[in-house]
């Protein structure tokens, strides 16, 4: 009977330690930190070092909070630029608690944190963006476009401003003033980007049609660059076909003249060893071709031919 | 532990205590041994953490850790190629994957170029966690974050690109921009990850504006197509020219040739027959003349002769009448 007591006994005393123990006792991993409040008062600095820890059990409670960076993603708000495009604007950003001290004290936890943030940096980003022309947000550098033959008539220069900010230091301007007020919360923050840039419904309409006739400029330059090129092609025949016509004839001619000229050379070589032969023979020639049986001969006795008709006496 | 056993002593007295100590003891190590024996698979990674403290990593095989919830296995698939979506979504991938868009993927794929268009761009980017703790632990949620990274990083490449570069020319060098600024972004947020490839997928002139970029290809075709038949028509036509033009030319140098044959063949029979008439010339002349005659005379059908006395005959010839006939 005795030793059932003392049995029992040792059994409530190694449970109750057991119980003790196991709230002293608490376990603060990789991803965690933790502010030690009494009676909800906090207590020295926060622990971040991982592995197991001792506090004092019961009056002491241990306060857990995330040590790795968190993600923040705004809602997408709607907000002019300086040249009064309306656009939506998407943001993120990085934080993560870097005094859990603060932190506990301010804004208790991850959800009092994520209101706080929302407000600082949407506000930041309206201050930003309204200071700025929209190209300013979109582009990052004053990069020359590879302009293709394409879109080379709508003289993008022109249309495109340079830029003298850029996203990427609007973004820095978004962080830097948001990250001024976030350590009075125990929040530090890194890293706003731009995550999205959209045109409100009625603007990006608008945007479209621009693009439409955009297109149609460069169809219809297209299409007038088809008819322009081939008459070009088709005159350019029309001269050729005359060059090479004409070329011909000249060429053709001066051949023959020449040729003439030869011919004329030779015969009055020849025919000037006497003329009057020349004359003879070939006015025989002309009888021979021309005189046919149509023609009528009237042949007088006194002719040469016919003299011996009448008299045949030598003379 | 030790205090329970008197008690269960008590409670089951008629059974042997020494049996049920082995048999308890059995159950208990293997409950332990259960709990300590774990296997990684050949594409993953462990990271074993003690007490919430990370200690070591392991590879593949079978492995053992402290039992109890006094060591933590937390596996990491490191060797596999992992893919994010922007702009759609893969619902069934296969021989035929089947795509879906949403809202909120139609969100994801619009963004603005430099020279403020608008175009719809879906891409896909693949990684692998390449350092296991940076993943487990730098940052809570790493798929998420890695997805705005993405979003702002394409979008920033985009945005310093105008329109034409981003649906032509340009595709691959703005997707090799971001795959390296991306990177660059997960060593400086140092969220372990390694990103392998960034593919810009389908990128396109959003619906409303498709007709007209369309159009641009069509009146390009009908370009190339009026040139094309412009210069067939030059092609048919001026060589034929040509041709004919040689001909020309070829036909006169024959008609030159042609010309100075005659000429010296005239000239030469003239100057042959002069040399036999220089020596005879009266003779020569009677022949000739007479031989003319001869050829001349037969032809001719109406031959009068009349003497010189008598000049009025010719009034009495029915000219008229003959060349009526």
């Amino acid at each position: 009977m005795k030793s059932t007591t003392r049995n029992i006994i040792l059994i409530a005393v190694v449970f109750v330690a057991l119980i003790v123990l196991l709230d002293a006792l608490y376990v603060v991993s990789e991803t965690n930190q933790v502010i030690i409040t009494q009676f909800g008062e906090p207590i020295g600095d926060a622990i971040t070092s991982p592995g197991m820890h001792i506090k004092a059990p019961f009056i002491q409670k241990a306060n857990f909070f995330e040590k790795r960076w968190l993600e923040w993603d705004g809602d997408a708000n709607q907000i002019p630029t300086k040249d009064k495009k309306y656009i939506w604007v998407d943001t993120y950003a990085r934080w993560r608690i870097s005094n859990p001290l603060v932190f506990f004290q301010r804004v208790r936890d991850e959800r009092g944190a994520q209101s706080r943030i929302d407000d600082i940096i949407d506000g930041e980003t309206r201050n930003a963006v309204a200071n700025f022309d929209l190209i300013e947000i979109v582009r990052s550098s004053n990069r020359e476009f590879e302009i293709t033959e394409e879109v080379a008539i709508l003289d993008l220069t022109t249309i495109i401003p340079k830029i003298n900010t850029g996203r990427e230091k609007i973004a820095q301007i978004i962080l830097e003033a948001s990250s001024q007020i976030t350590p009075e919360f125990g929040v530090e923050l890194k890293d706003v980007r731009i995550k999205r840039i959209n045109y409100v419904e009625e603007v990006q309409q608008k945007v479209f049609d621009r693009m439409i006739a955009e297109r149609q400029r460069i169809s219809s330059n297209y299409r007038s660059e088809g008819d322009g090129r081939s008459a070009e092609i088709r005159g350019e025949k029309e001269l050729e076909l005359k060059k090479i016509q004409s070329g011909a004839y000249r060429k053709a001619q001066e051949i023959k003249g020449k040729a003439d000229a030869e011919a004329t050379r030779i015969y009055a070589s020849a025919y000037n060893l006497d003329p009057e032969f020349y004359q003879f023979t070939k006015t025989l020639d002309t009888y021979r071709a021309t005189l046919d049986k149509e023609t009528w001969l009237l042949l007088s006795t006194e002719s040469e031919f016919l003299k011996y008709l009448r008299d045949s006496r030598k003379r | 532990m030790r205090g329970d056993f008197p008690s269960m002593e008590i409670k089951l007295p008629k059974i042997k205590g020494g049996v049920i100590r082995i048999a308890v003891i059995a159950v208990v190590v293997l409950i332990l041994l259960i709990g300590s024996i774990y296997q990684i698979s050949p594409e993953e990674i462990g990271a074993i953490l003690r007490f919430g403290k990370f200690v070591r990593t392991t590879d593949p095989g079978l492995h053992f850790k402290l039992p109890l919830g006094i060591e933590r296995l937390t596996k990491v698939p490191v060797q596999r190629q992992l893919k994010m979506e922007f702009g759609f979504r893969t619902t069934r991938p296969g021989v035929r994957t089947e795509y879906r868009t949403t809202p909120e993927t139609v969100r994801e794929s619009v963004m603005l170029t430099g020279d403020l268009n608008v175009v719809v761009m879906e891409w896909i980017v693949q990684y692998k966690i390449k350092d296991p703790y940076n993943y487990l632990f730098k940052i809570r949620d790493v798929e998420s974050t890695f997805r705005y990274m993405n979003e702002a990083v394409v979008r920033k490449a985009v945005g310093d690109n105008a329109v034409d570069e981003v649906l032509t020319i340009g595709r691959a060098r703005i997707a090799n921009d971001a795959k390296e600024e991306l990177q660059t972004l997960c060593d400086l947020y140092e969220i372990g990850i390694e990103v392998n490839q960034l593919i810009f997928q389908d990128v396109n002139p959003p619906d409303p504006v498709k007709p007209s970029f369309n159009e641009v290809n069509e009146a390009l075709q009908e370009k190339e197509r009026k040139i094309n038949e412009a210069w067939a028509e030059y092609n048919q036509i001026i060589p034929k020219a040509r041709g004919e033009a040689e001909q020309t030319i070829r036909a006169a140098e024959g008609y030159a040739a042609e010309r100075i044959n005659n000429a010296e063949g005239d000239a030469n029979r003239f100057q042959a027959i002069y040399k036999e008439y220089a020596r005879a010339p009266l003779v020569t002349r009677k022949r000739l003349y007479l031989e003319a005659i001869i050829d001349i005379l037969p032809k001719i059908s109406k031959k009068i002769i009349f003497d010189e006395n008598q000049k009025n005959i010719i009034p009495l010839l029915n000219l008229g009448e003959e060349v009526k006939k």
